[in-house]
This record gives C-alpha cells, structure tokens and sequence, in this order.
C-alpha cells in the first residue's frame, strides 16, 4: 500500500485540539467581527458622507486585499515600531492568538458590514412606511423593524461569509498557530508524509463545512420562516 | 525604505498576475467542463460534477495548495519509487500553485456556469428552434451568449477573490509581491513598511480590476433593458 495513515490515527488526539484552536478562532474572531460590522453597516447606508465615506473606506480597503497580508502587517509589522513595543498593548499584540482573531475580525468586519448594509437597503418599502405609520421614532425604527428584518434576510449570505472564515482561519497556521493545518504541518514535518497529513486536514475542514452550513440551514427554518412560500 | 528592495517586490507583482491570469484561464476551462458534466443527462457524469464542486468549495484554499504540492510532489516519488524510478522528481512551484488555483476556482465558477445557464428563458431556445436552426447554431448563437453575459458577475467576484488567494502562493517559496514584501522585511527590520507597500498594490490590482470588469459587463449588456427604480 503506497498510503500509510497508521501515523494520523495515533496523532488524532492532536488533529482533535486543532479543531478546537479553529473552532476557538472562528467564534471569537466572528463574534467580534459581527458587533464591529453593525454599526458599520449603519453608517454605510447612511446619507451623510461623513459617517458613509469613512466605512465605505474601510471596507473597500479591507476587502481589496489578501487577509494574509492582513495577518502579517498585524503580527510581524507592528513590532517595528518602538512607540508599540513599548506600549501597554504590547503582550497582546505579540501573541499570536490575539494578532490571529484581531486580524480576522478585522477582515471578516469588513465583509459583513456590506452584507448587513445590503440587506438595509432591500428592505421592503412597506414595513419601513409602516413603521412609520405607527409613529415610531428613527431610533425604534432600526431598533424594532429594519435591523431585525435586515439580519434575518443576510442569514444565507452570512452562512457563506462564516464558511469563508472558517476556511480562513487556516492562514492561523503561518503565524505559528496549532490549528487544523498547524497540526497537519507538524506531523507532515515529523513523519514526512504530507499527503495524508494534509489529506485528514481537508477533511476535517470538509466535516465542519457540512456541520456549519446545516446549522445555518435549521437556523434559516427558524428565522426565516416567513419568506417562505405559504402552503394551504 | 531604502535599497532596492521596493523594486523587488514591484517585479514579484508581474508573477502575481501571471499566476492570477494563468489560474483563471484554466479555472474557466475546468468550470465550463464542471458545468456541462453537472448539466448533462449521464448521471454518474453529473454525480463527479457535484462532488467536485461540493468537496473543493469545503475545503480550505491554503490546505489545497499544501496538499497539492508538497502532498502530491510526495504521492509522485512514491509512486515513481515503486516502480523503480530511483531520481527525486522535483513539482515546478510556479505549476502546482497553478493548477491548485485553478481547480479550486473551476469548481466555484462550474457553480457560476450553471446557474447562468439554468437562467436563459426557455422562451429563447424554442424560438431558436422555431427558426430552425440546429442544436449546434442554437447553441452558438443563443446560448454561449447569454451565457457569457449572465456569468459575468460570477466570473468578476472569482477573479477578485483568486487575485487575494494568489498571495498564499507564497508559502511554496514562489517569489511572488507577498514573498519579496516577507523578505524585505526580514532584511530590513522594517516588515510593516513592506507589507504596506505590497497591500497598496495588491489594492491598485483590484481597482484597476474593478473598472475594468465594470467596461465588460457594460459592454456584455449591450441591448439589456435596464429598469430605474
């Protein structure tokens, strides 16, 4: 037999905590990324250029470029300058973990903010009017009506956007990370045998591939139960 | 900044297109293959179709490009080992990241591909026939077409993302804008400086990108009603 997978058995435990480090990743840096993305999104659809210009920016910048690039000006360019080595920030900013999660919700901000401020702006005329009509003030409109109805309608894109991350969280592994594909480097370094080893990594990915976007699938039977068609 | 070094990393962005551009043509090429086999009758053909697609698009960009090279380079020597080859065969960087980019693009642009194609109104291919023209005009004429103009946002959103994914290339010591950026920085102790300087580039490739895949869409949509909201 020209495959030998007898080593990623006795190294599963390990490929199993690199699913964890993912996992860990993935939550943190989307649940900081989502909290950011919001209020972007806010001020991408509003009508001053003051508060629309600067997101616009933002998230034009930040999706223009390579998350790698991203991660490397983050972890390794900072340390450049003295003013942030000496500064307080600086045992978080030298750890990897935080560089990793910073950097991705930085970047997956980015890109939920436009999902979000895309879903404001097809919001149905009439729930807006009737908001209105109900005599609700801006603040309880977006409160009660438009975001709600907004982050129910970005479910499907924002299930893209999370499989995306979680695929991009494998770019944790070049700044020293023991993810999924750290472990798989390391046992492909040790054994020397980089087909399997990245082989299993692929379908650990695979796996939570499927997992996530039937989380998201029962999540929209949930949520978006009223878009769909009506049956009598 | 100082030396030569910006140059270098300015040189390193004609590789990043060349592999940006070769991937993409073999992505297209892999994508319209995908996109037949998924749309035609042969059911086993179809069923291949759909687990490329399902698996690939599961998996990560950096993983594929780790497995393909330095997993396939090894499955290569192995096999070539068993069947009494004694030299190591050595996998052209420049090649594996290719073909790696362009299979993973092909099998998100077979998506694009068939939703493109599942989109024609009927209407259009009946009236092809009704003209009597044959399988092959009807579909040269009509189809390829449509095809062409409804995939088009499809194939602007792939060549965006694939320009990104082409800096994780750098990885397999292919000296492309990433590489020389890391490399720089490493030699001058000023990594921000340089990744900065690779950032704004890989920033001008994509707005250069941007309006120029802006032109082609025009350009595509000739005689399309546009409605006004």
């Amino acid at each position: 037999m020209i495959l030998d997978f007898s080593v990623i058995g006795e190294n599963l435990p390990q490929f199993l905590r690199g699913v964890g480090v993912t996992l860990q990743l993935l939550f943190v840096s989307l649940a900081v990324g989502f909290v950011w993305a919001v209020p972007l999104a806010l001020m991408r659809v509003s009508s001053s250029p003051w508060l629309n210009l600067p997101a616009w920016f933002y998230t034009y910048v930040i999706r223009g470029t390579p998350m790698l690039v991203q991660l490397f000006l983050l972890y390794y360019g900072l340390a450049q300058f003295e003013a942030v080595r000496a500064s307080l920030l600086w045992p978080w900013l030298s750890d990897a973990t935080f560089c990793a999660c910073l950097a991705f919700a930085i970047n997956t901000s980015g890109y939920t903010a436009e999902i979000i401020a895309g879903c404001l702006k097809t919001t149905p005329p009439g729930e807006i009017e009737a908001a209105r009509a109900a005599g609700m003030s801006r603040l309880q409109m977006y409160r009660r009506i438009l975001l709600p109805s907004a982050l129910r309608r970005a479910l499907p894109q924002y299930s893209n956007e999370v499989v995306m991350m979680l695929h991009a969280t494998s770019m944790a592994s070049l700044v020293t990370l023991a993810d999924i594909t750290g472990v798989a480097r390391t046992i492909s370094a040790q054994y020397f045998l980089p087909f399997e080893a990245y082989l299993t990594a692929g379908a650990f990915y695979l796996a939570l591939t499927f997992l996530l976007l039937w989380l998201f699938k029962v999540a929209e039977r949930r949520w978006l139960a009223h878009l769909r068609p009506q049956r009598r | 900044m100082s030396g030569g070094y910006w140059l270098t990393i300015i040189e390193g962005s004609w590789l990043t297109l060349r592999l940006a551009l070769c991937s993409m043509a073999l992505a297209v090429a892999l994508g319209l293959a995908g996109a037949g086999a998924r749309l035609s009758p042969l059911r086993p053909l179809a069923w291949l179709a759909e687990a490329y697609a399902t698996v690939i698009r599961g998996i990560p960009d950096l993983v594929m490009i780790l497995l393909v090279y330095f997993g396939g380079q090894d499955l290569v020597n192995r096999a070539a080992a068993l069947v009494g080859h004694e030299d190591y065969i050595d996998v052209d960087p420049f090649a594996a990241g290719v073909a790696t980019l362009g299979f993973i693009f092909g099998a998100y642009l077979s998506e694009t591909f068939r939703g493109a194609f599942l989109s024609i109104p009927k209407g259009q291919v009946e009236a092809g026939f009704a003209y009597g023209m044959s399988r092959w005009q009807v579909f040269r004429r009509i189809l390829w077409p449509e095809t062409v103009r409804l995939s088009i946002p499809g194939i602007a959103n792939n060549w965006l993302v694939l320009i990104k994914s082409t800096a994780l290339v750098s990885v397999l010591g292919l000296p492309d804008m990433m590489f020389h950026a890391k490399q720089a920085g490493n030699a001058t102790r000023e990594p921000f400086t340089y990744l900065l300087l690779a950032a704004v580039l890989y920033l001008a490739i994509t707005s250069v990108s941007l309006l120029a895949l802006r032109v082609i869409e025009k350009r595509y949509s000739l005689g399309v009603r546009e409605v006004q909201l």
